[in-house]
């Protein structure tokens, strides 16, 4: 009985997962952005964000690579372990049906948060490795392993993958190797010199021999986010299955895959408060139950011969070997969090950030921001380029300061190469940044060509 | 003096300004030129971009020129643009030993010091090897030259 009331007391997310620093709403009324008040209450539940770094306060902009995790999420995963540890979907014994219930109920939770049911979500190590089920699936598919129920995932020669310009290797290499096992051909829809997708060429590239359409949602370096519904609608009605790398879009905006209405769908737990580890593969229902698995072996067959086996259905025929289940359980109570906060809150508040980050990059003297202008709509993260000033030193400059950013491609190597650079560096915010955290950034790119000696033309001087 | 200032030393900004050596045009680093006494070799830093192509031509026995043509952070520059100085009139071996010395150095994660006597200029590097992410910046050029310079003797 001291497990059960454990779990009562210590899993209620009205008790534990709700930020300390939020009001909850009132339903009528029209949700609005956080305020920075209410972000440096948030800020409390964030451990690390007490700490300093160079001997400075950490003021961490690099949420679009990892984000940080609220002591509810840190908790929830120690609790798991001190309480409900055991191998899950095996064994009789009660620990065993707790843990299982825990990491079902950690199912039903996140692909509830993207308006999902339990059935269509897979737990994944990272969206990568979403990205690349599918991936292997589809080709599987392709030689057969399916049969007939299986066509619609098959490729061969003569048949198109069709990414974007703008993706993440992640989003990128696995359709390449795809197109390669398959003999299916590779295309792109190209994106302007502002680093918008070129929606006539899209217009143009989705055609019959179009299998997969493959895009992110909002791109991790531009921080625009794409015409999902447009997109979808122009690849169904090729008869083409839509994937959606939803990375960026899935910690920072609500996010409800059923109205968008793609077919695959992949994110990563580490990017919205959750721990590493785990991540997610969303798959329409009924589609899922007719791909072959990729990875095989045990938790995933219903009977096995010693020449072949038969699978169950999703999600557990993708779930080959022990899960990521302490991971799975943190995951969820990120997803709370963010629900109780409010997505559409913790969205604006990040455009709000994404504005003033934009608005103040420009107006820096030699400072080039990727995607977006001011005003145009982003998400609250901004990429850029210092005239003269490689990426690396601006984020050494950064960090000696505290300033924690990305300097590099970003997994974005085509995108770079573009628009016409080998990196950048991008500041990318989450609920918890402050618009002082902003500013102090923009004190700091203001100095970085002086220290480099750089005028603002790039010149060495 | 900060521990930014300890990184990125006075010389080691000029180096980055004004870069000896960087002068190996475009045109020339698709192939290396196939004579005796000449080596060249391509290096890329795949975490963020750094690249490099460095031509090592050795004539009578010693280092006659150290050239390159490159594109990256401010040390990976000017740490080759130290080296194009430090190879020349250099007889092969020895510059291996310094190549040798230098990475002993970088990767010393702050336990070393270069000294001057030997690495002349390079010497002030000795800070980037307290910053992990940054000593292959720094060997960026060095793992260029070694390669060069083996096929520069070999041919």
């Amino acid at each position: 009985m001291t497990l059960v009331s454990a779990r009562t007391q210590r899993h209620d997310p009205g008790q534990h997962g709700r930020p300390q620093g939020v009001e909850p709403l009132d339903r009528a009324s029209v949700p609005v952005a956080l305020t920075d008040t209410e972000v440096r209450r948030i800020r409390n539940d964030f451990p690390i964000l007490e700490k300093e770094v160079n001997g400075k306060p950490l003021v961490y902009l690099d949420s679009g690579a990892t984000s940080q995790n609220p002591v509810s999420v840190l908790e929830a995963e120690q609790e798991f372990y001190e309480q409900r540890n055991a191998a899950v979907h095996r064994g009789a014994h009660q620990l065993a049906v707790d843990a299982t219930d825990a990491f079902e109920d950690a199912r039903a939770t996140v692909a509830g948060f993207v308006g999902a049911t339990d059935s269509e979500l897979v737990w994944t190590a990272n969206a990568t490795a979403g990205l690349n089920l599918l991936a292997y699936s589809f080709s599987n598919a392709s030689v057969g392993h399916a049969g007939a129920a299986a066509e619609r995932f098959m490729l061969a020669p003569g048949d198109e993958v069709l990414v974007t310009e703008m993706e993440h290797h992640a989003n990128l290499i696995p359709w390449q190797e795809l197109c390669r096992r398959t003999g299916a051909t590779l295309k792109f829809i190209p994106i302007d010199d502002d680093g918008a997708l070129r929606l006539e060429e899209a217009d143009r590239l989705i055609t019959g021999r179009t299998k997969v359409l493959a895009f992110t949602h909002v791109s991790n370096v531009l921080g625009s986010i794409n015409p999902v519904q447009e997109l979808t609608a122009m690849a169904h009605r090729v008869g083409a299955l839509v994937v959606l790398d939803a990375c960026q879009s899935a910690p920072h905006l609500p996010l409800d895959l059923k109205a968008l209405d793609v077919d695959f769908a992949v994110f990563s737990g580490h990017k919205m408060l959750g721990p590493t580890g785990i991540g997610a593969l969303y798959g329409r229902a009924g589609l899922l139950d007719a791909m072959p698995p990729f990875l095989t072996g045990g938790s995933m067959i219903t009977t096995v011969s010693m020449s072949e086996a038969q699978y169950l259905p999703a999600p557990q025929r993708f779930e080959a070997g022990t899960q990521a289940v302490s991971q799975a359980v943190a995951f969820a109570a990120a997803v709370n969090y963010l629900g109780e906060t409010g997505m559409e809150r913790i969205h604006r508040w990040e455009m709000e950030l994404g504005q003033r980050l934009v608005v103040g990059l420009q107006a820096i003297d030699g400072v080039r921001v990727l995607g977006p202008v001011a005003g145009r709509d982003r998400t609250g993260l901004a990429a850029f380029d210092v005239a003269g000033v490689h990426a690396h030193d601006v984020g050494q400059f950064l960090d000696a300061r505290g300033i924690a950013v990305r300097v590099g491609h970003h997994c974005a190597q085509p995108l770079h190469r573009r628009l016409g650079l080998s990196a950048s560096t991008r500041a990318s915010t989450y609920l918890y940044n402050t618009t002082d955290e902003i500013d102090q950034l923009l004190d700091a790119v203001s100095n970085v060509r002086g220290y480099f000696g750089v005028d603002a033309s790039g010149e060495r001087r | 003096m900060s521990d930014l200032d300890v990184l990125y030393q006075q010389i080691i900004l000029d180096h980055a300004k004004v870069r000896t050596g960087g002068d190996l045009p475009e045109s020339e680093t698709a192939a290396a030129p196939v004579f005796p006494g000449i080596g060249q070799s391509h290096q890329l830093n795949p975490v963020c971009g750094d690249e490099i192509t460095l031509r090592v031509t050795v004539e009578d026995g010693k280092v006659a020129s150290v050239r390159w043509n490159g594109a990256g952070c401010a040390i990976s520059m000017a740490s080759a643009s130290v080296l194009s100085e430090l190879a020349e009139g250099v007889v092969p071996e020895e510059l291996l030993g310094l190549i040798g010395n230098f990475r002993e150095v970088m990767r010393s994660r702050g336990k070393l010091a270069g000294e001057e006597e030997i690495l002349g200029d390079a010497a002030a590097f000795s800070g980037v090897s307290r910053y992990p992410a940054r000593v292959k910046c720094a060997m960026l050029a060095w793992v260029a030259a070694e390669e060069a310079l083996r096929q520069a003797v070999a041919a």
